[in-house]
């Protein structure tokens, strides 16, 4: 049996599988599915400092293979989570990691520093995709000055491991992937959900009350793929891939072009169980392969 | 204990009841959790008929003892399209049960059970609940004419149908706010599902007359479970889930400007 330990800076997986942020709740929601501790790790939803109810209603719609959403980072805050949440989900067996949201720089740092002192959160994700309220809405994540700015900020806030999510709608993704690793991440995950959007030609009307939202599911995923390599390759800090993972072949294929660990999404929608079957059939794929441990693989890509 | 599983199921049989609707009945391969009136379950159709994601549909009737589902389905899309075309044998796979379902408890009395088309499809298990506990009740079904009115017979054999057709083919003319069992009035709570249309104004009566009122709610979802944010309704509350602390919800918790 291959050895399914992953590690992303000091952070130890059992296995290379995580749940990505927005898609999994808490884990709790998903427990009369499956087993949520055989997880690597679990991203739960996007939190930020202050409650937010998100955008009305409706904000989801399905596209060819893949959805979009809108929900825009519904969440009942920092201290809720840490009131309320974090008692429930402190004991489950595997790696927590909060996702961190916010529209100023201040609002990261005090939402990561609260968190910091969680001591059953081993991680935080830094979603950076969200807009810059104080610079005219543009996202944090899509020039490396200001991606930069938000990282180094709260770098010197959070003391664990920090992992910045990377969003997919920017020209050179490598390049926002280099100004993140020099200001102190310890990881990039990619990607989060390209913007799309989708019209209902009977009413002349979009379908989401946003207009445009974030796509997500196996119609992103050769986006995803092209956009891991191209990071692994331009970074050393280690690299977790996403977007539209639904079977343990997709995971493996994130493996070879660089990442070291694996996000399941919009998958979890269609079999909630997905996760742990993927954890299981990367094993499989080790053993079949004759290869000892996940490491031997990770940007094992022959081109 | 689980209050819901993932099951395999597989078709018995389907019947084509109108254009447009049909009734599919299948066997649960594994132990379902218990079922109450007003829950749903999301099904995964075959991924070659273009339906991403689950589909939700209430429970329209289910056998405890044989596992068996039924649901009442009306063809609008990709994927009630596919499950129209299901047939003996086919296997699917559910979540299930999904959802809060009605409260029998908190509206006790002599119960007014107010569906409009499609909205049909949960009237009948929570029927055959109120049946079960000796209580008093009437259905009251709102349609365009008699071909949208499903499965009349089986609803019969519970409790009484009062009808309201647009086109007056069967049943009293107009909307079923325009019916005379209204005006006659009796009972002492409503329990009600169909397009939000009819039940905003079914609600507008209910809270003219006093009367408590469950509507369920039918949003476009992705988990069903409370996992994704996508499916809110806009309560005095906030945002909540429709899929997690609905579907069903007392009028009083809603936004609605009626
Ligand atoms: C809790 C719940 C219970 C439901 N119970 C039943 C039931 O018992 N029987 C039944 O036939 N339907 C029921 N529905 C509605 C059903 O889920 C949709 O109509 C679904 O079949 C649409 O999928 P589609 O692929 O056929 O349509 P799509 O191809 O996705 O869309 C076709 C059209 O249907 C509309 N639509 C899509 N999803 C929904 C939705 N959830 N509600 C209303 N309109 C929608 C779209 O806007 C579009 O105009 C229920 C929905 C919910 C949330
Ligand atoms: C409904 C929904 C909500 C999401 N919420 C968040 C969020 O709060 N924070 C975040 O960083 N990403 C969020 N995402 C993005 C996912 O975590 C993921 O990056 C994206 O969906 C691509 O992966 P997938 O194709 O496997 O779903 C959300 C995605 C969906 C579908
Ligand atoms: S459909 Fe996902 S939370 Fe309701």
């Amino acid at each position: 049996m291959a050895d399914l330990k992953t590690k992303i800076g000091s952070l130890e997986l059992k296995n290379p599988v995580l749940t990505a942020s927005g898609t999994f709740g808490y884990g709790l929601e998903y427990q009369d599915y499956m087993d949520i501790s055989k997880l690597g790790g679990i991203i739960v939803k996007g939190t930020t400092l202050a409650p937010r109810q998100g955008n009305p209603y409706p904000r989801m719609a399905e596209v060819h293979m893949g959805m979009l959403n809108a929900v825009g980072l519904q969440n009942k805050g920092v201290d809720y989570f840490v009131n309320n949440i974090y008692p429930k989900i402190k004991d489950i067996d595997t790696n927590m990691i909060v996702n961190v949201s916010g529209s100023s720089i201040p609002d990261y740092v005090e939402t990561a520093a609260r968190i910091d002192g969680l001591d059953r959160i081993p991680a935080i994700e830094l979603n950076i995709s969200c807009p810059n309220v104080k610079q005219g809405g543009m996202a944090f994540g899509v020039n490396p000055a200001s991606a930069a700015q938000v990282v180094d900020a709260v770098r010197k806030a959070y003391s664990k491991t920090l992992i910045v999510k990377l969003s997919p709608n920017v020209t050179d993704i490598a390049e926002i992937a280099r100004a993140v690793e020099g200001a102190g991440a310890d990881s990039v995950s990619l990607i989060n959900t390209m913007l799309g959007m989708a019209i209902n030609a009977e009413t002349r009307r979009p379908v989401l009350s946003t207009v445009t939202g974030g796509m997500s599911g196996p119609a992103v995923k050769p986006v995803a793929l092209r956009m891991v390599w191209q990071t692994a390759k331009a970074v050393k800090i280690p690299v977790i891939g996403l977007g539209g993972i639904q079977c343990a072949t997709d995971a493996i294929e994130f493996l070879l072009a660089g990442a070291s660990a694996v996000e399941i999404g919009t998958a979890n929608f269609v079999d909630p169980a997905i996760s742990e079957k993927v954890a299981v059939g990367i094993g499989e794929w080790l053993d079949r392969h004759g290869c000892k441990s996940v490491a031997e693989i990770v940007g094992a890509l022959e081109c | 204990m689980k209050k819901s599983t993932q099951t395999d199921l597989i078709v018995r049989s389907s019947e084509r009841l109108s254009d447009s609707a049909v009734l599919v009945s299948m066997q649960a391969c594994d132990p379902v959790p218990d079922v109450r009136p007003g829950q749903f379950l999301q099904l995964l159709l075959p991924s070659c008929k273009g339906a991403y994601l689950r589909r939700p549909y209430s429970i329209h009737d289910f056998d405890s003892e044989t596992g068996t589902v039924s649901l009442l389905v009306q063809m609008v899309g990709t994927g009630s399209r596919a499950v129209a075309e299901l047939k003996a044998g086919d296997v699917v796979n559910a979540l299930m049960p999904l959802g809060n379902g009605f409260d029998l408890e908190s509206q006790p009395g002599n119960s007014l059970l107010v569906a409009g088309g499609v909205g049909m499809a949960p009237m009948y298990l929570l029927g055959k609940e109120l049946k079960a506990m000796n209580r008093n009740f009437t259905f009251l079904f709102g349609a365009r004419g008699e071909k949208q009115l499903l499965r009349l017979e089986a609803f019969r054999s519970l409790a009484p149908v009062a009808i309201s057709t647009q086109d007056g083919s069967v049943g009293e003319t107009g909307l079923v706010t325009d019916n005379s069992i209204l005006a006659k009035g009796g009972f002492d709570s409503i329990f009600c599902c169909g397009p939000t249309p009819m039940m905003k104004a079914v609600a507008k009566y209910a809270s003219q007359n006093n009367l408590p009122c469950q509507v369920s709610l039918e949003h476009h979802m992705a988990c069903g479970m409370g996992a994704c944010l996508c499916c809110v309704e806009d309560t005095v509350e906030g945002h909540v889930c429709v899929c997690k602390e609905g579907p069903v919800f007392d009028i009083k918790k809603l936004k609605w400007q009626i």
